[in-house]
């Protein structure tokens, strides 16, 4: 069966696109697919650092796409995942150097050869995030629990629907159970009530996601890591299994017993 | 409201407004639009055009004296929709869209082959018609309103001279703009003006009114600061001079 393509987009940059985009890669590709994923953030490359494979770059997507080499010379193998390759966005150009047509001509050439295609697009709804939808066969959408992601994200999946690329499904990033549950942070369910579209992953705070993806070394392979845990979730639903949503709050449970105990305790002091 | 008997026509429609012009010499025309536009700029300020022209000639200067027109009140023409083949060479010179978007429609019902012993063919249960995308279901006349099956999200914009019907969400962000009436069966959280052509008689009603701001006329409000209680379907119209919201109940 051809590739999945996946276009990751969030309309508001820094809400985690690249390195949801670089975990989901790792997670579905510890599952055994094989998958592909495309920096097609041109300009501004950084999933190859997020995935740890800077250092193997030769020729990029640019170069594919004006003739200069061939798809298998710019697809980068993995150091862990012997499934998993990477097709590194040009630093020195940029988004008008690849066209709509260019992508969905190289990803019916990836299409054949794995089972997932990953697109991190660029943030925006201009040209680069045009380009990056064009050859989607499904759109994801990732924002964070904040008013201005969620507005943005909201006109992203507008935009979607008119392209007749929908209905897109969501991901909620770097949650913080904590300030969720004393009532300082949109729930999950609050970003759902705007965006009326599938959840299809909740990923947690996490500083360990920070750690890793300096280091290269994306936290889906980490066992112990929650938000790994949660990437690798989004990875199995991607593939089509249910798996049920995480609850973060029985784990903070106590811990945020403990800490709305301590915030007492102190305003008993200072009052 | 009562459209004036210009040969101008209004409608709503998703990519904006589309505007009929009727016959005449191109600067009368023209200037009739003009008219319009001083009458009620509230009503087209920020809004998306289309001029419908007919098998009229133009040539590049006619064209770009309605686009400068248009601008002059801020409103951006996208589109020249004729039937004469010139004038669409005009409109791509211009860079404007020479046709509305092709939306894919239903394919209607096939109907059932005829059957060797003539039995009576089953009957749709509803007509294909009724599976065309709302726009297709705007009449000509600015009176009768626009009804969008759907949720507008942050930074679609709906504008009809009429009245308008949301089955949906308003999210943040989107915009309402109607001539008459706007009511939203769903959340209404964006901004919204109805009677935007002066009518102050309009109301604004939703399942849970909770506009970004609202407007009816000239008159504007926000909606109260901090959480609200359960919502319940409300009304909001214009009373001695401002805004007020009542809960829609039936006296």
């Amino acid at each position: 069966m051809p590739a999945r393509v996946i276009t990751v987009t969030s309309g508001k940059g820094g809400v985690g696109k690249t390195t949801t985009t670089a975990n989901v890669s790792v997670a579905l590709a510890l599952l055994g697919k094989r998958v592909a994923c495309l920096d097609a953030d041109i300009g501004l490359r950084n999933l190859d650092v997020v995935l740890g494979l800077e250092n193997r770059i030769i020729y990029d997507v640019v170069d594919v796409i004006e003739g200069r080499c061939h798809l298998h010379q710019a697809l980068i193998k993995d150091k862990r995942l012997s499934e998993l390759y990477l097709l590194p966005a040009s630093q020195k150009r940029d988004k008008s150097a690849v066209r709509p047509e260019d992508l969905i001509k190289l990803c019916n050439d990836l299409k054949p050869e794995f089972d997932f295609v990953l697109i991190d697009s660029a943030a925006g709804i201009e040209e680069g995030f045009r380009t990056a939808v064009a050859p989607a066969d499904e759109v994801v959408i990732v924002t964070n629990p904040e008013v201005s992601a969620v507005r943005d994200a909201d006109r992203v999946v507008g935009l979607i629907e008119a392209a007749e690329k929908g209905p897109a499904r969501l991901i909620v990033n770097r949650l913080k159970p904590g300030l969720v549950q004393r009532g300082d942070m949109l729930d999950t369910s609050d970003v759902l009530d705007i965006l009326a579209i599938d959840l299809i992953g909740i990923v947690p705070e996490d500083e360990g996601v920070l750690i890793s993806t300096n280091r290269g070394n994306p936290a889906a392979f980490d066992e112990k890591s929650k938000a790994g845990q949660s990437f690798r979730n989004i990875a199995r639903r991607l593939s089509g299994e249910d798996v049920p949503f995480e609850t973060f709050k029985e784990q903070s449970g106590l811990f945020g017993r403990f800490s709305r105990m301590l915030r007492r305790d102190s305003s008993h002091r200072s009052g | 409201m009562k459209s004036p008997d210009d040969g101008i026509i209004i409608k709503g429609s998703r990519e904006g407004l589309l505007i009929t012009l009727g016959p005449g010499a191109w600067h009368i025309v023209l200037s009739t639009l003009e008219t319009r536009l001083t009458a009620t700029p509230d009503f087209f300020k920020g809004a998306r055009v289309a001029l419908l022209v007919g098998p009229r000639k133009l040539v590049e200067a006619d064209v770009r004296a309605a686009r400068d027109l248009l601008a002059r009140y801020d409103v951006v023409l996208w589109g020249l929709m004729s039937d004469d083949e010139e004038t669409q060479h005009v409109a791509a010179v211009l860079g404007l869209d020479a046709q509305l978007p092709q939306r894919e429609r239903p394919e209607p019902r096939p109907q059932p082959v005829e059957p060797a012993i003539s039995i009576e063919p089953p009957q749709p249960i509803e007509p294909a018609t009724s599976h065309e995308p709302i726009e297709a279901s705007i009449a000509d006349d600015p009176e009768i309103g626009l009804v969008a099956r759907r949720t507008l999200r942050s930074g679609q914009q709906l504008r009809h001279p009429g009245s308008i019907a949301v089955l949906g969400d308003v999210n943040p962000g989107a915009e309402v703009v109607a001539g008459g009436d706007i009511i939203v069966w769903g959340k209404l959280r964006g901004t919204v003006h109805a009677g935007a052509m002066g009518n102050d008689n309009a109301i604004v009603c939703a399942l849970n009114l909770a506009p970004t701001q609202l407007r009816i006329a000239q008159y504007i409000a926000r909606s109260p600061e901090g959480r609200r209680r359960k919502p319940t379907p409300e009304v909001a119209r214009v009373r001695n001079g401002q805004i007020v919201a009542e809960s829609w109940e039936v006296k």
